[in-house]
């Protein structure tokens, strides 16, 4: 089966160059974040037949498009929040909060709730996991260029592991590395606010983690 | 409940309980803060404390087995049946007895979380390991903002010299041997003198201790905090956004 994705294969550009989306369509943003996040669909009896595996694929490509509700150009398979798929007796998507306050964590249930239900596949379970705990390391490398084409410089691999102290940040808009740290805590609570002293322009970072 | 599922109960509510309400504390400066990072910061202090509250009284509620949940135990409780240390439900004074406040507490929660994320009960085990991630965060901010307080101009220093004085009457209580965690005083005793140190700021003279915020004896400061923070469950009960 074929996953109609013609709507999620032009992702909205977003930030820097947004004007460009005016032009384009008069889709408000929010309403195509949602359309977004709600994936293709199909019927619950398209997953009849389909071998354990491609269940597993087709889920993971299917949350591969549901967009984190505050960074929204990734998405929660982009940053490693989606853990394990789980086919069998009892089926079940295993995800893992980022921050243990994240406000975001019960939009992201909803929307994997939503993707799910219109995927066919309301038996799945959601299940959340703390252990082991969520890292930077996990955020995938197409996760890491989404972000830093977003204006957000990603966090260096293996950073999690020292996490506090490797806290030289890249400036995503000109490359710089000369750039100082404006605040350990951002907009979000895995973000931090820095800024580059050659192009002089205020930037988030994804913290270390 | 077993005697040992009650004693673990009890040790996740202390732990949910420190969390929760110095998370309320903190949340009364969002919007008031001297700067906008200062306010970002701490409201994302208190963002990852009442995380890790929900996580903890979760637990409890688990453990107990009568079904209350973390709403429950968080805002259906009197004063009373709280079991969080007096250092958390100190009012937040000035800037500088804040960051006393959270300079003393997250050092000690630090190495408390680390503990637990090694001790056997898996649940706890889990949110203490996801918990230390953040600590370390807030232990640094407040140690940072020690030493510019304290090693910055006179004003600044005769601040954090009283928000110290007044907070260290509440750090015994951390390391009471009958509910507290006497092990880990040395190590939070050098990770503190190494900050005031740097600081300039000499350590503390050991002041007679106050205690009972385990046994449920508060100071009258927290029955105030429960007032607003219990206000809306308790006039409407059941709400839900």
């Amino acid at each position: 089966m074929s996953t109609n994705t013609s709507l999620l294969s032009s992702p909205r550009k977003r930030g820097p160059s947004s004007t460009e989306f005016k032009e384009e369509a008069p889709v408000p943003v929010h309403q195509l974040q949602r359309l977004q996040a709600l994936g293709p669909r199909f019927r619950g009896d398209d997953n009849i037949g389909v071998t354990e595996e491609e269940l597993k694929q087709r889920i993971f490509d299917l949350l591969s498009h549901v967009p984190d509700p505050e960074i929204p150009c990734v998405s929660v398979v982009d940053l490693g929040i989606v853990r394990e798929v789980r086919a069998g007796e009892a089926p079940s998507v295993v995800i893992t909060p980022t921050y243990t306050g994240c406000p975001a964590t019960f939009a992201i249930h909803a929307a994997i709730r939503e993707a799910l239900d219109r995927a066919g596949l309301a038996e799945m379970r959601i299940e959340t996991t703390l252990s082991p705990p969520w890292t930077t390391d996990w955020i995938t490398d197409e996760g890491r260029e989404k972000l830093h084409a977003y204006g957000i410089a990603p966090p260096p691999k293996g950073a999690g592991k020292h996490s506090l102290h490797d806290e030289l940040a890249e400036c995503p808009r000109c490359g710089s590395q000369r750039t100082v740290e404006i605040s350990r805590f951002g907009s979000t609570p895995c973000k931090s606010l820095h800024r580059c002293l050659d192009c002089s322009e205020p930037f988030d970072r994804f913290k270390c983690h | 409940m077993s005697s040992e599922e009650n004693e673990l109960f009890h040790h996740a509510v202390r732990l949910g309980d420190d969390a929760l309400i110095l998370a309320q504390r903190l949340s009364e400066w969002c919007g008031h803060a001297p700067m906008l990072e200062v306010d970002l910061a701490l409201a994302n202090i208190a963002l990852d404390l009442f995380g890790q509250a929900t996580y903890l009284l979760g637990v409890a509620g688990e453990i107990e087995g009568n079904g209350r949940d973390a709403d429950a135990l968080a805002f259906h409780r009197d004063v009373l049946d709280f079991r969080n240390c007096l250092l958390v439900e100190q009012p937040n004074g000035d800037f500088a007895q804040t960051i006393a406040r959270q300079f003393l507490f997250s050092n000690w929660q630090d190495l408390l979380m680390r503990e637990i994320a090694a001790a056997p009960d898996r649940r706890l085990a889990a949110i203490a390991a996801k918990a230390v991630k953040e600590i370390s965060y807030h232990a640094r901010y407040a140690s940072e903002w020690v030493v510019r307080l304290g090693d910055g101009t006179e004003e600044s220093r005769a601040r954090m010299i009283a928000g110290l004085d007044w907070m260290w009457r509440f750090v015994d209580e951390l390391f009471d041997p009958r509910e507290g965690t006497p092990s880990l005083r040395g190590e939070w005793d050098r990770r503190i003198a190494a900050t005031l140190a740097e600081a300039k700021l000499e350590y503390p003279k050991p002041r007679r201790a106050v205690l009972g915020g385990r046994a449920g004896h508060h100071s009258e400061h927290l029955g105030h905090l429960l007032t607003e923070m219990q206000f809306l469950p308790r006039a409407y009960p059941g709400a839900v956004w």
